[in-house]
Parts: C-alpha cells; structure tokens; sequence
C-alpha cells in the first residue's frame, strides 16, 4: 500500500498537522500496524520536495512546533491517477507450502499432516479475523473479509491438494 | 477410551456402512457445552453420517456415543426421538420447513409435538424469531420467503425448545456469503446465549471460522486439530 | 394453431413421457395401470348386455315349462321331465329326472346322452361340491351315479349347480306339475321381454351411477404426478416453448399414459374376463365367452378415453400457469365460485323434474332426460366437492400437531385433496341413490306370499298321495323337525260332470286340521266345515250331513275326474278358521281321513308342513334329504314372508358387484396418489423425523388428510344421493322414505376404503421415514 498517496489522499477533504494525518490514517486504515511519526514525517518531507503538498502555516504550540500541510494541484491530479491505475492482481505461483509439500512428499514424510496442520492454523487466523468482525464496525468488517477470503483461497487450494496428494506424490517421486 | 471430562456429547470409535459403502471407520468426537464445534472434510468423507450418529438418527454398527452421560446405542428409537425433541435442534441446508404451516407454526412445531399448547408454543416461537429477525414473516409460509429468511426460520425452529445441543449440517449451503454469514452469526450468537453446543458439519472454510474448533473427517476417520497439537 | 403444430407438440409430449428416465417411466406406468383399471372396467360394463342376453338365451334354451298348454301323446320323440329343484344353503340347485319314452327323444342343451335310472349328469360345480366334504348332506339327497358333466350350452353360469338324473315309472298329471312330456327343450315362443319402464329407468341409472365415477377416476388418473411434470414444463418454457405448446406437451404427455393405459385395460379385462368364469358374485357365475364388449361400444372406449385424456389435462393446465421460472402458484388463489357448480345439480333436477309422478302405467321414461338429469346432478357432485371442501378446510382449526400439519396442507391445495375423493363421493351418491330407488320399489316388485314363518318353516308339496303314508311317518322323526302334520286337499261336486256347487275337502288327521281351524274337539272319523262370508248360500247348503255328491267330479271341457261318490256323514259341526292357519284360505269342509272312502286320496293334493328347530344346523338340509327320500319329485318350499322379483334382485346384484368393484378402483388411485404425494416429501418427512417428530403424529396427518376430504365428500354424495333417491322414488309414484341404513352402509364402505388406503400407505410412509432420506447427493 502507498502510504504517500494515502495520506495525500487524506489531505484532500482539508489542510492537517502531521498528527492529525497520522490520528486519521491509523483510524481508517491502521487496524493491524498503526503508523510510526516518523514514517510521516518523512513521507511528507518527500511530498514537500516533489511539490505535491506545502506548508500551509506553522502553529506553535505547547510542544514542538506543528507544520500544517496542504495539497497542491499537482498532488490532487498524482491521488487521481494513482485512483485510475489497477493493481497488479498478485499471483503466488511459488509459495512456501508448496515447497513444504513437496519436500514433505519427496523424503517420505506425511504431507497430509502439513496440510492439516496449516489448515488448523489459518483456521485459527480465520476465527480471530471472525470475531474482530463480528465485534467491528463496517470497515472492519470489510477490511476482515479481505483477509478472510484470501485465508479463504489458501484453504481451498489446500483442500484441492490433499484431494491430489496421491497424484502429486507420483508426480515428484518419478 | 473414555470420553474426554467435561463433555457433553462424546462418541468412540465409530463405524457405520451403507452397503458396500463404509461412510464412518473409526471416528471419535467429542463437545463440551456451549462448545461450537465445525466437522469438516471434503464431501462423501462421512461428515452427515456422523452428524446423524451423534444426533441418534441412525445407529452406528458398532462404537459409542454418550450424551450426558447415558450412552445413546442402548436407546430405543423411542427413547431416542424423544431426546431429540428436547435437548437437540436441528437445521439442514433446505426442504426442512412444512411449506404448508406458516413461518411462525414451522418454529412452534417442536415445542406442540412436546405437547405444549398452540398459542403458548407460537408466543415463545415468535420471541425466537425476533431475536434471528424474521418476526416479520410469521404469517407468510415458507415458500414466499428467501432462502436466508428461510434458514433464519429454521434455526429458531432448532433454538425454540432450548435444546442443549444444536446439529446444523451444511447449514448455509444454499446461501449466498452475506445471508450464510448472518445466519452463522445468529446461530452462534444464539447458541453461546443459551450455553448451547452447535455440531456444525461444513465444507466452507468462512463458516467454520465461526467455530471454537474443529474436527476434520476424512475417509470416514476424525482428526480433532485441537487434540492433535 | 394448424393440425401439423399440435400433432408435433402431442408428439413431443408422448416422447417426453417415453424417454422421461426412470421418474417418467413410474409416472407412466402409474396412469397407464389408473387408465388400464377404467377401461377394463368399461369394457366389462358394455360388456353386460351381453352377459344378460347370453344368459336370457341359455335360460330359453332348456326351458322345460309348458304353462297352460295340452299335454302331448306319449311317443318316440317324448321325453318326461321331473322337476326335482332343491336348494343348497343359499344357493338354487336346478335338478330334473329325465325318461326317454322313445329313440328319439329329445336331449336337454349340453347333455349327449340320457343317464339311466341311477346315474345323473350334473354341472361341473355340483360335481366338485357333490365331492366334497362340505357336501356329504347333500350326497346324501343325491346319491345317484355321477356317469357325465353337463355341458357348458347347459348352464348359464359356470357356477350354477344342477343335475339331470335318470328316472323310470313317472307319471304325467293332467295338471303338468311336477312330470311334464316334452317333445322339445326350450321355450317354443320365446318373446323378447316387454321390460317394465320403472326396470329400464333403474338399470340406466344404475349404469350412469357406475360409469361417472370411472369417468372422474380417469380424469384423475392422468394427472398423476402433475407437480413434477409442471417442474419439467417450466424447464421447456425457460427453452423458448410457449404456454400453449406446453399445453400441447402435456396433453401429449397424458395421451402417452392414455394410450399405454388402453393396452393394459385389455389386458385387465381379458384376464379379468377369464377370471369372471372362476368367481361367483352374489349368487350370480357367468361364462368368460358371455362377456364380449359390442364391436361398437369397443371403439368407443378406444376413441373416447384418449380424447378425454388430451381434453382433460388441457383443461386442467388452463388454471396452471407453467412460467419459465417455476410454476406460479400464488398463496391466495382466486376462490372457488359457487354458481356454476350449483347450476349442475339443479340443471339435474329440472331435467328430472317433468317426469315426476309418472309411475310404470304411463308409457316409458325419456332415456336423455334420465341419463342426463342423473348425470348433471352426479358430475354436480364433483364440481361441487372442490368447493365444499375448500369452504370448510379455510374454517377448520386448532387441534393436535397431526391435525395442524394435515389441514394446513389441505388448505393450501384443496384441489388435489378433493380430486382425490371426487371418485368416491360420485359412487357413493350414486349407490345412496339407488339404494333408496331399489328399497322404495322393493314393495311394488315384492309380494306378500301371506305365509307365517312362525307357524310352519317349511312346506313339502309330494308329487302323489302314494308317498303320503311315508312322509307322515318319516318327517316328524326328522333330525331338527319339531313338528310336521300331512294335509291333502280336494274337492267335491254336487253332480258327477260339470257339478254346479263344489266345496273344498281338507283332509288330515286331529293334530293337522287343528293347525288350520279351532276345534272343541275331534276324533277319526269327524268333519267339520268352515263357512265362508264369501260363498254362495247354496254351497254351504251342500255341505249338509246326508248330502251326496262326488269327489274329484269331471267337466266335459276339460279333464275327466275320478267320479268318487261320497256322502256327508252325520255331524258335521260348523268351526272357524284359525287366523294364523297353515293355509292361507281355509274353508269348506275338514275331514279326517277315515269319514273318507278309499281311493279318494289318490285324486287330492298332499303337503306336509313341517315347523323347524332352527336351534339345529343344518336342519333344513335334513328335512330336503327325507323329503328326497320319500318322494323325489316332491319340492320344498321355505316360507318367508316376501318374495322378490327375480329381475329386482339380479338388478341389486349388479348394483353391488359395481359398487364394489368402482370403490375398490377408486381406492387403488387413492393410494397412487397418496404415495406419489409421500415420494415427493420424503425430505421433509425425514427432517420431520429428525427433530424427534413420532411416526403417530405423521401416519395421523396421512390419516387426517384423507379423512377430512373424504368425510366432506360422503357428507355431500348422501345429500345428493337421498336427492336423488328421492326424486327417482317420485318418478316412479313411490312413496318417499330414506333408507338410513344403506346409506350409512355406503358411507361406511367410502369410509373403509380411506382407513385401508391409509393403513395400506403406512408401511412406505414408514420407510420414507427413515433417515436415509436426509442424505444428500
């Protein structure tokens, strides 16, 4: 995820202190890793340099001093097109289960042991996902589900798995 | 073996063929109340066999089953269709609710074939519907409802009498994500309010993660994840 | 819509049925074996006109009565022919001695040659019961030879029981009973009987009152399974077909089932028309050859059944409507007018109305008027049941879970619960009617024999006085004879030809005429007399002591009489009759048999009147052996107090076989429908199960299920059948008076049908219960 572009986009609804972006990004985004100052403040040290926000005042206050940033139109045109570009769809084609499997298969282990084991971890993963959920509001759920049926995917792919195990021990054995 | 201290429902080493089928070789199971438990597995690998073992639907040919402390195998059908009208509930994935009685007389069914009278077993029906949220169809028959407000009837039908175990097999099978999630919610909630345990044989890994734990059956042998760790 | 589009879209329905899979198959099968039912059955009925006229012929051809005519010389084509009928328990036996009085005598239908004295021919029936344990007693009357079996052209019933024995020494009476001399067998002017309007009228409704329930029951029967077939229609729909062609598939469908249904009905009714010739119904056998549908009726039925198979599912899908989604059935269907189905029962009785009072002295019954009135208020029934029952079922409330789980059912398809009893209800009407026709005329076509079962149980009329010593010796010692006194009758003239005065003679010992009059006392010897308001003053003057006059006295136009002389004895004291006399009309004078002179016995009538002990079975057996003993041309006579018509009686008889036979039908559709509908919940039945439901609670929904129906439906067929009934008793000028008996008999029987469909359902109910069911595929 592009932090920059995140808070950029957050900078667009109005003017913010580097603490308010951070309040507002681990709010609506930061469930899991709620963000370090100083990755903001070297995010928008950046955006500074790329003329994409400016420093719209400086308050002093009963700290350190508090930069206030704006967006510039060329950072507003930057979020847009950041918006229009799709991701690229991430493709697993080699993962550390597989590898597992196989090795597991190759020197004779019980590959379905692994599976089952990995299942009832991401099961485990799964329920947490569930309960935060079923405890959250909207956005966690939404962002709960994401997860969940990434989790989802695995699961299945190793469901299909362990329907092929005996194919694919002939497979690598050979 | 002895069932594990504390469990409600336990089963032992059961076996059960259909013909030259074997669909049970060996499983074991066990809940403890308010436990919601998910048996999973790839299809024809045993799983509503052994929902209906435990249930006492069918006999297994041989291994035991204790519920709260009786053993099950030594009932008579009698005896044990009686237990199932009070102390366990059941949802299917469809063709459970009478198309012909409404929505509010489908969930009173278990609690009039206990005896209980018309007008107060459609009182307590109609509270369990309002806590699933489909109070508003309890005229309609089930028929003019959807699918999820049909499952939702269905669970209130299960949770009416209170029972001290709730058997749903596949329960969500027919349903889209969002209506399978919500009656997953109601239905655990629910269960956890009542300290019911919920048996609940699934495929759908995002049903499952509503459990505590769960059983994997494959090849009609049970492989409890929790104890195998 | 053109001739090609719809023999495509029928044929398409008959290769849907064909090629349907094993579901189609059953489906098929189902309607056929419905269909194949109601055509045997049609078959059968148009078969029946045959079967009367086949045995009217039979009957004809071996007829032995001359009536009234003069007795024939004896010669080389002379046969004497003794009647010796007798009775098995219930059951006629037709018995006749036969002797040759010369090569060239004629033989009886299905005999080849004359059994000699000793030996007899009898019916393959007889033979086997003659066999038997069972039949010893009557072994025992019969004790002839069996030297041959009679042929089938003999009979008129492969059941029937008779014998023809061979016999010396009989002797013809001028009066022809009991001896007649035949030169030929059969009736010499057979006349095509003038039937009695009030017999047509009833045998018309009874056909009407047999046929419309097998109309309703095909009806029905092609609709077996119509909810998985509207599944399979919409499927079409969603393809591209439009409702009509759906339509058209499924008339095609039903024609499939129709014509399929056609071949298995021939079937039944070869099988069952051999069966016919092994069972006897009521008394009544009759040969398998006997039941040959007319050629025309034949393909009437072949024509008929699937038109009205095409006629009836189009019909029928007019209120369906097959969307490509699913049949559309709204919860809140429109409701079932009243007004139309009301006009039919009463377009009915306007039709009937007019011949109201009408009786059998004025001319014959308008055949249409009556087969349609009949029908109009049958087929009323069933347009109405529908209705009724959805009225009443939308009022029916609480009660116990099974009650709750059948009335919902039936409230939501109402339809199909009434289409299933419509059958029923429609018999039931028809039968209440008939019932109630045939009690009401039962007194027209009944007489009074004014005979006294308490005083004498049975009377034994000897063919001559010979046998009068015998009898009175043997029948008082008879096994389960309480009592028995011998009485003969005469007469005696004034002059030895054409007397002008003659006065009755009833002879009999002390203990015989004090059974037919009060007597202060009497010893051998005595006469008595009993005046009648009725004669002439002149024939009771003739009854003087000192009178002479002649006993058996001849008249010159007619038979010449033995001419005894005979003068009244002194003392002749006046008596009256008892009320309760053995003889219905006792009068004239009663003379003990020594105030007779000899030879006056030979020219009179001898009876023995016997009293039983019904305490003793079998007693009336002993008293026909002994009768057979002593005299074997003597006829045995039970006394009641009715006797019916023989027309009347074989009417009832066929009204109940039918009645029997269109019950047992319509259960058998009950039933298919009843499992159908189980199959297609076996799902539901096994969740049911699942959640503890008892297997009580759902075989009394089954139960409920067809009892609420069925019992509506008997409620209104007995409305409209004592409607019926009643207006058919006025047709006829009889008396109107309901039969409450036969037509809660009928009710009852509708009744014992739904208890044993219900019972006959349990065990697959019972095994769809299982939890097999709950296995998903």
């Amino acid at each position: 995820m592009s932090i920059g572009h995140t808070l950029l986009g957050l900078l667009e609804s109005g003017p913010r202190h580097g603490y308010d972006l951070k309040r507002a990004f681990d709010e609506k985004f930061g469930h899991d890793r709620p963000l370090h100052y100083g990755q903001v403040y070297s995010t928008m040290s950046r955006l500074l340099k790329n003329g994409l926000v400016e420093v719209d005042g400086i308050e002093a206050g009963g700290g350190p001093e508090r930069k206030r940033y704006a967006i510039t139109d060329a950072g507003i045109t930057d979020v847009e097109r950041w918006l229009a570009t799709p991701e690229k769809p991430e493709e697993y084609l080699q993962s550390t289960l597989y590898t597992k499997v196989v090795l597991a298969l190759l020197t004779h282990r019980d590959a379905a042991d692994i599976l089952d084991t990995q299942r009832s971890e991401h099961l485990r993963s799964m329920r947490i996902l569930t309960d935060r959920k079923r405890k959250g509001d909207l956005a966690d759920q939404l962002i709960c589900d994401h997860a969940l049926f990434h989790l989802e995917a695995d699961l299945r792919w190793l469901e299909l798995t362990a329907a092929r195990l005996d194919k694919l021990r002939a497979a690598v054995t050979r | 073996m002895t069932p594990p201290p504390g469990s409600l429902l336990a089963a032992e080493n059961l076996r059960k063929t259909f013909g030259p089928t074997v669909a049970l070789d060996g499983a074991h199971f066990s809940i403890h109340p308010g436990e919601v438990v998910a048996v999973m597995g790839p299809s024809g690998s045993g799983k509503s066999t052994l929902l209906h073992c435990l249930a006492g639907i069918v006999p297994p040919d041989s291994g035991s089953i204790t519920y709260d402390g009786r053993e099950l195998s030594g009932l008579s059908d009698t005896a044990r269709s009686a237990l199932r009208r009070s102390d366990f509930g059941f949802v299917f994935q469809f063709g459970q609710l009478v198309p012909e009685l409404t929505c509010v007389e489908n969930v009173a069914l278990p609690l009039r074939l206990n005896g209980s009278p018309r007008k107060e077993a459609e009182r307590a029906a109609l509270t369990w519907m309002e806590r699933l949220e489909v109070d508003d169809l309890k005229g309609k028959r089930p028929g003019e409802v959807s699918g999820g407000q049909g499952q939702r009837v269905a669970v209130a039908r299960a949770l009416v009498t209170g029972p001290r175990v709730v058997f749903a097999d596949e329960p969500t099978g027919a349903l889209d994500s969002l209506n399978g999630e919500r009656v997953m919610e109601l239905l655990t909630d629910a269960a956890r309010s009542t300290n019911a345990a919920v048996v609940l044989v699934t495929h759908e890994a995002r049903v499952a993660a509503y459990s505590d734990r769960e059983i994997v059956v494959r090849d009609g042998r049970s492989r409890d994840m929790e104890r195998a760790i | 819509m053109n001739l090609r589009q719809w023999s495509r879209d029928l044929g398409m329905g008959v290769r849907f049925a064909v090629t349907g899979g094993r579901e189609g198959w059953v489906r098929m099968v189902l309607t056929a074996v419905g269909v194949g039912l109601g055509v045997a059955l049609l078959l059968l009925t148009t078969a029946v006109p045959n079967v009367l006229a086949a045995r009217h012929q039979r009957e004809q051809a071996r007829t032995d009565l001359t009536y009234s005519e003069k007795v024939p010389p004896k010669g080389g084509n002379t046969v004497l022919v003794g009647m010796a009928d007798t009775r098995w328990h219930d059951k006629d036996v037709r018995g006749r001695f036969l002797e040759p009085e010369g090569a060239r005598a004629p033989l009886p239908p299905g005999v080849d040659r004359f059994p000699a004295p000793g030996e007899m021919v009898v019916s393959p029936a007889l033979k086997k019961l003659l066999t038997s344990d069972e039949g010893r007693l009557l072994r025992e009357r019969l004790a002839d030879r069996i030297t041959g079996t009679i042929g089938e052209p003999g009979l008129i019933g492969s059941h029937e029981l008779a014998f023809y024995a061979g016999a010396d020494h009989l002797a013809v009476r001028e009066d022809n009973s009991h001896v007649v001399r035949l030169t030929a067998f059969g009736d010499r002017h057979p006349t095509p009987e003038r039937a009695d309007p009030v017999l047509i009228m009833m045998t018309l409704v009874v056909f009407v009152a047999l046929l419309t329930p097998v109309a309703v029951f095909i009806a029905a029967a092609v609709r077996f399974g119509g909810e998985r077939r509207d599944r399979r229609l919409a499927a079409l729909r969603l393809v591209g077909s439009d409702r009509r062609m759906t339509r058209r598939i499924a008339a095609g469908e039903a024609l499939a089932g129709a014509l399929l249904g056609l071949a298995v009905g021939t079937v039944f009714f070869l099988v069952g028309r051999q069966a016919a010739g092994s069972v006897e119904v009521l008394g009544v056998s009759i040969f398998p050859s006997y039941l040959n549908p007319s050629l025309a009726l034949a393909v009437l039925v072949a024509v008929a059944v699937p038109a009205a198979a095409v006629g009836v599912t189009l019909f029928a899908m007019r209120g369906v409507a097959v969307e490509p989604l699913g049949v559309v059935r709204t919860a809140k269907q429109a409701r079932r007018r009243l007004w139309w189905r009301l006009l039919l029962p009463l377009a009915g009785l306007a039709l009937l109305y007019p011949m109201i009072g009408k009786g059998r002295s004025h001319g014959d019954f308008n055949e249409y008027l009556v087969i349609g009135g009949v029908l109009l208020l049958l087929v009323g029934v069933s347009a109405l049941l529908p209705w009724a029952v959805e009225a009443v079922v939308a009022r029916l409330g609480a009660g116990p879970v099974s009650w709750q789980l059948a009335v919902r059912r039936l409230q939501l398809s109402s339809g199909t619960a009434a289409r299933m009893v419509n059958g029923i209800a429609v018999a039931v009407a028809g039968a209440i009617a008939l019932q109630m026709l045939f009690a009401g005329v039962e007194g027209q076509y009944t007489r009074n024999t004014g005979q006294d079962p308490d005083r004498a149980s049975v009377e034994i009329n000897l063919s001559n006085g010979s046998a009068l010593p015998a009898a009175a010796r043997e029948f008082p010692r008879t096994k389960g004879v309480r009592a028995a006194v011998a009485i003969s009758s005469g007469s005696v003239g004034d002059r030895r030809r054409d007397p002008g005065t003659t006065v009755g003679i009833t002879v009999g010992d002390c203990a015989a005429l004090r059974e037919l009059a009060h007597l202060p006392s009497c010893r051998d010897g005595d006469v008595f007399v009993v005046p009648d308001p009725r004669d002439e003053p002149d024939d009771l003057a003739f009854a003087r002591p000192g009178r002479h006059g002649f006993i058996d006295a001849s008249y010159s136009d007619g038979v010449r009489g033995r001419e005894i002389p005979w003068t009244v004895p002194a003392g002749v004291r006046q008596v009256t009759a008892r009320k309760d006399a053995l003889q219905s009309y006792v009068n004239g004078l009663l003379v003990t048999p020594s105030a007779l002179p000899s030879g006056a016995a030979s020219t009179m009538y001898h009876q023995v009147y016997a009293r039983l002990d019904l305490s003793v079975p079998e007693a009336d057996q002993y008293v026909r052996n002994t009768a057979a003993r002593v005299d074997r041309l003597a006829s045995v006579w039970h006394w009641t107090a009715t006797t019916e018509s023989r027309k009347y009686t074989s009417l009832r008889t066929g009204l109940f076989v039918g009645a029997v036979c269109v019950l047992v039908l319509i259960g058998a559709s009950l039933l298919v429908s009843q499992l159908e509908q189980l199959r297609e919940r076996r799902k539901l039945l096994s969740s049911l199960v699942a959640f503890g439901t008892r297997r009580r609670t759902l075989g009394l929904s089954v139960l409920w299920q067809t009892a609420v129906p069925v019992s509506l439906g008997l409620l209104l067929a007995s409305t409209v059948g004592v409607a019926l009934g009643s207006v058919l008793l006025k047709m006829t000028d009889t008396a109107v008076s309901v039969e409450w008996a036969s037509v809660l008999s009928m009710a009852g029987a509708g009744a014992g049908v739904v208890l044993v469909v219900t019972l006959l359902s349990l065990p697959p109910l019972l095994r769809m219960m299982r939890p097999e069911g709950l296995r998903t595929e």
